[in-house]
Parts: structure tokens; sequence; C-alpha cells
């Protein structure tokens, strides 16, 4: 279980027993920090969740609200935008035009019945990667509490319809 | 004289404005009865589901079907036109799209059906009588088709040569989108009859679309003196021109209401929702969380304004099922 990291907004939740499920989560970094943070947890050899498939992106605004959509539509459990403290954007406003999105799509998507804790957003500079280990682990318990997402619906749930008319 | 080419027109889950347009295409209409025969149409003429039956396959050229798949007879037709049709067109928002049907897409069935058939304010049902597949009465038995949980696109239940867009089409879209069909040379399988930019590029106030847009709230046409000459963005109007596909000659900005998208996104684009709040939600002037959720609070349903027409086919296609629901029985 991850330890609580000060001045964060997301509760620790209760610890879960071990089950089979394992969260899929799909993430995008920025370049310029947060992937830089994930070399360094690399390098420095820290241990994080391996959950964590990353897309390593120019920029979080670059995130374009499809990719997330699309990531949930082909099975991920939860998703991740990793970015730069607001100020220091190499590109200057790139995260919060991310941030403006992220705000949106997440009210967005709680009408479409996803749970806010599926989507996040983190601001994760090159050197934290004590941080980024933190928010890998922390990210993980969140959709693991969550359960898998189990979005319908597919073509053979319309089979399973045409027979039972 | 040879025999004229056959076209039929059927409905599914729609309005009927989209039949309202081939009646709009006004002394043009004339010439298209000239040029085909039209051996199916529902709204307009007396042939039976038995007399498509009875055709053989593929002997129709083209059938133009309105409306999105809810109930399984929808689909039953869409099946059978498929099979009689040498070309079928998705005609209109809600077979292209889902349309304003596949809003039914952010509830699910059970919710839908107590609320037409138990809660609304005109209706008596004391017993929570609900609409069922097969009733039995004193030896007599009645069918209804089912109700499916989810809307669908015509695209997503049969295959569809070619799709004509708008909430209706107007009647410049039929009339180009016709010559196409009947010109000889058919643009690929799957194309849009329509033009592919967005439009802004067409809209009359295109001219003031500052470089730099931005927006500090956003407010609904009712709450606003709307200048009949300024880019509604920039009156900060939601307006979906930006994510949606040109063509119609924007007789929404042209009557002073913002565009709603009923033409669906370009080819370019997946996702006509995700592509709306992108851009909107980048135009915001604020730099501060509380304060950019203030300014987004001015859209009181981002699900619905993004995804008027398009929730079927939209990346999710509706909103998440209780895991209960994902059991049979599917069909009611």
């Amino acid at each position: 279980m991850p330890d609580a990291m000060p001045n964060s907004s997301h509760a620790v939740p209760p610890r879960v027993e071990p089950q089979t499920f394992e969260p899929r989560i799909v993430a995008f970094f920025c370049n310029w920090c947060t992937y830089l943070a994930a070399d360094l947890a690399g390098t420095s050899r820290m241990k994080y969740s391996p959950n964590v498939r990353v897309v390593r992106v120019m920029c979080s605004g670059r995130v374009d609200p499809q990719f997330v959509l699309d990531a949930f539509a082909h099975g991920a459990d939860g998703v991740l935008i990793g970015g730069c403290h607001p100020g220091d954007c190499h590109y200057q406003e790139g995260n919060y035009k991310a941030l403006r999105r992220y705000r949106l799509l997440k009210r967005m998507l709680r009408q479409m019945g996803i749970e806010e804790d599926r989507i996040r957003l983190e601001w994760i500079s090159a050197s934290e990667a004590e941080r980024f280990r933190w928010v890998m682990n922390d990210m993980v318990e969140h959709v693991r509490v969550l359960g898998p997402l189990r979005l319908q619906p597919d073509e053979e749930v319309f089979a399973e319809e045409e027979v039972a008319v | 004289m040879a025999e004229k080419p056959k076209v039929a027109f059927y409905w599914c889950a729609s309005c009927g404005g989209c039949d309202e347009t081939v009646v709009d295409l006004a002394e043009a209409v004339l010439d298209v009865v000239a040029a085909v025969d039209i051996v199916f149409w529902p709204v307009a003429m007396d042939f039976k589901r038995k007399d498509v039956e009875a055709m053989p396959d593929d002997a129709i050229l083209a059938t133009f079907v309105n409306g999105a798949i809810r109930t399984t007879e929808q689909e039953e037709m869409a099946h059978l036109l498929r099979r009689k049709s040498k070309l079928l067109l998705a005609f209109g928002s809600c077979s292209h799209l889902g349309g304003i049907p596949g809003l039914a897409n952010l509830f699910d069935r059970e919710s839908i059906l107590q609320a037409v058939y138990c809660e609304s304010p005109s209706t008596v049902n004391e017993e929570g009588v609900l609409p069922s597949v097969r009733h039995n009465d004193n030896g007599h038995s009645v069918e209804l088709p089912g109700f499916y949980e989810t809307v669908r696109t015509l695209g997503q239940v049969v295959d569809v040569d070619f799709y004509i867009p708008g909430c209706p089409p107007t009647a410049r879209i039929l009339r180009t989108a016709l010559q196409t069909l009947l010109g000889g040379e058919l643009p690929p399988k799957g194309t849009v009859l329509a033009p592919d930019y967005a439009l802004c590029e067409e809209c009359p106030r295109k001219d003031s679309k500052p470089v730099n847009l931005s927006i500090s709230q956003f407010k609904r046409p009712q709450e606003v003196l709307i200048d009949e000459e300024k880019c509604l963005l920039t009156q900060g109007l939601l307006c979906m021109g930006p994510a949606t596909r040109g063509g119609c000659e924007a007789p929404c900005v042209q009557g002073n209401m913002p565009c709603t998208g009923c033409c669906g996104p370009t080819s370019r684009v997946r996702d006509q929702g995700g592509k709306i709040l992108s851009s909107l939600a980048s135009l915001l002037e604020s730099k501060e969380e509380g304060e950019i959720d203030q300014a987004l609070a001015t859209i009181p349903d981002p699900a619905g304004s993004f995804y008027r027409y398009g929730l079927p086919s939209s990346l999710l296609r509706r909103r998440k099922l209780p895991d209960s629901n994902l059991e049979p029985p599917k069909v009611r």
C-alpha cells in the first residue's frame, strides 16, 4: 500500500485483499517532465506498480480527449496524464490547456458512468522520481478498488440479445 | 423502354423529418420520380413488408434508410433491405450517427420504460404495466418488437454503402448526393456524401472569428442578445461548428442560432464530442482550477451538448451500464 503523500486531494483507499484483477492503466506522459521522472525512477531502481502502459507525448497539451476516450473504449481501466507543473510548460501554455480539457472531460466521463478516479492529471517534474513512484502506486490502488471498467456494449452482447429474442 | 432503377425509403427510430427532406426537393422531386421507380416508402406509399420480401435479392438500386436501430423490428428491416438493395444509404443523423434517439444511450432500458410508462406526469398506469414482447389475453396473443438496451446506428447493424448527413439533410445535400449516385462513377464505399471540411469554413460569420479567440464563460442562446454578424463563439455561445462537417451552408447560424453538430465529424475526427470538448476547453481564459471549473459550469450538460446527434457512434457509444445489467435478459 502506498504511503500517504502530503497535500494530496486523493484520500488513500482502504486496503483490499489481493485478488486476480490487475488494473490496466494507460498513461500519457509529457516528454519534458513526467517521462523524465519515470526515467529517473527507473535509473534509481525504484519499485512501483507495473500496471501502467506509458505513451510519451511532446506535451500534456498534446493529449487529445479522443486519446483518453479511445483508451477507455479499448479496455483501459484508468487513464493517467502527466505534465509539467503550472508555469513550467516547455511550450508555455500546453499544461493549462491540458488542465482545462481534463476538468471538462472528467465531468463528461461522469455522465458516461465512468468513475472520477479512473482519470487523473498529475504535475510531475523531471526531478520528482519519488512523487512519480507514489502517483503510480496510488493510481493503481484507486483503480483496483473500483474494479474492472467493463464498458459495454460490444458485438457479442448484441449477438446474445438476438438469441434472447 | 428500359426499366427505371428502383429506389426505396424506410424509417426506423426517427421523427419523419428526413422524409420531409425528400418532399423539400420541391420541383426537383419530379425529376427524381421521372428517373426512378419508388417501390417502398411507408410514410407516403402503400407498399408492405411482404412486397419487399417478394422481390429478388439486389432488386432495388438504392435504399435510403433514416432512423437509428432501437427495436428488433428495425433490425430485421435493416437486414431485409440490405439483402434486397445494391446500395444501402444511411440517410440523416439518426442512421448516420444515432441522432437524437441516440441520447437514450445515456440511460438504460429499464429506466426509460419506467420514465415513459410509469413516471411521466400525464401517465396513469397504477398497475405499472410495461410493454412486453408477447401478451396473451383470452386465448388471443399479440406480439410487439423487442426494445434494445442500446441504440445503434445503421452502420453498426448492417453494411452501409454511403452516408448522407444532417438533421435533416438539407435539400442541397440530398440533391448533390442523388447526382453523385445517378452520375455513374461512385465514390469509395463508406463515404459521407457531403464536403469534408468543418462548418466554420463556409460559415457566413467566418471573417469575424479572431485568430486568438478566448472565452471567459459560455452563454445559452436565451441568456444573451445575439449579435447577428459576429462569430457565435466569440459571443460565448456553444457553437459546434469547429468540430462539425460542413455542406449544410449553416442555416442555423444564418438563423442566429449556434450549430448543434448534426452533420457529425469530418473524416479526420473519430469522436466529435471529444474534439469539440478539446477545442472549447482550450479556448478558456483561466489558468486556475477553481476559475476553470466555474467557467465550465456554464456548460450544464457536456455529454448531451457534445454528442447531441452522435452518442451511439462515439468511442464510448453509451453510458456505462451497471454491471448487473450486463447479464441477460437483454430484450424486453
